[in-house]
């Protein structure tokens, strides 16, 4: 019982399943657990759904990012080191 | 060899894999002299070893695989030694909950965002703070981050390549979300 009670008020632990169960899952005492808290908990149950929404956008982010494309001054060069190398041999 | 099997052609990979391997570091490093750099040293660490190309896998695949081993390595050097980001961690950890009660504490408290979640997705100002809170975030996050969910690495492979514990791992993901949403929090509102 005093375990039970340890994770209704425990919003530290509450707030560690929720970050395990977006990267890994969670075991299925551990999904009990968090469900028992977040019953409870109206600022983990927000916590949960924009944490979430972070890994989201910062997905996106690096997305978008990955779109970038090379200047290509610098192609060039990269180009004219590669033929020197292939030169070389 | 058999004429018709692949065999690297150096003299095309800029044109064919320049901008896929830039795009592929920049957005795990977020840094475009770092990301240009390491492209570089790929396309060079491959010409040494044009001999250990085997026909199983493709060029990209081999390029982007040397590309990855770079980029651990230039994670590991950012991060410093992980012992002492583990210390650090767990120290600032503290601050966020009551110690006696384990209860948010009030001035830490989560509020609403005021907005749904696909409005914020495209709002220009939010994403502009969220990257400015990013890089507030130790920089060992980024690759977790990156290798955890852009890559599907399992937490397993990315301790030993990040030279991590397990514990260590939890607590910077659990660490630096709760950090990254107070930041959001108090920029936005």
């Amino acid at each position: 019982m005093s375990r039970l009670k340890n994770i209704q008020n425990n919003c530290k632990h509450a707030t560690f399943l929720i970050e395990k169960k977006h990267t890994d899952g969670l075991t299925f005492r551990e999904t009990v657990e968090l469900r028992i808290h977040l019953t409870g908990c109206s600022m983990c149950r927000l916590f949960n759904k924009q944490s979430r929404q972070i890994n989201e956008m910062v997905k996106q982010l690096f997305r978008r990012s990955a779109e970038t494309r090379l200047d290509d001054a610098y192609k060039q060069r990269l180009q004219n080191l590669i033929d020197d190398e292939l030169n070389k041999n | 060899m058999d004429v018709n099997t692949p065999v690297p052609d150096p003299g095309k990979w800029v044109n064919n894999y320049a901008d896929f391997l830039f795009g592929y570091a920049i957005s795990r490093l977020n840094n475009e002299e770092q990301a240009k750099d390491l492209v570089q040293e790929t396309f060079l660490a491959a010409l040494e070893r044009l001999g250990t190309f085997e026909n199983r896998s493709t060029e990209r695949t081999w390029l982007v695989s040397i590309l990855k081993n770079k980029i651990v390595d230039a994670y590991r050097k950012k991060a410093g030694s992980p012992a002492f980001s583990e210390i650090k961690a767990i120290e600032e950890q503290q601050d966020f909950f009551d110690e006696d009660t384990g209860h948010w504490k009030s001035e830490h408290q989560p509020l609403s965002w005021g907005a749904d979640g696909n409005a914020l997705l495209t709002n220009k100002e939010f994403n502009s703070i969220l990257q400015k809170c990013m890089q507030k975030l130790p920089p060992m996050w980024m690759s977790v981050f990156s290798m955890k969910h852009l890559d599907d690495t399992p937490t397993e492979t990315i301790c030993t390549e990040l030279k991590l514990s397990a514990a260590n791992f939890w607590v910077i993901i659990h660490r630096a979300k709760l950090n990254l949403r107070a930041c959001l929090q108090k920029h936005w509102l």
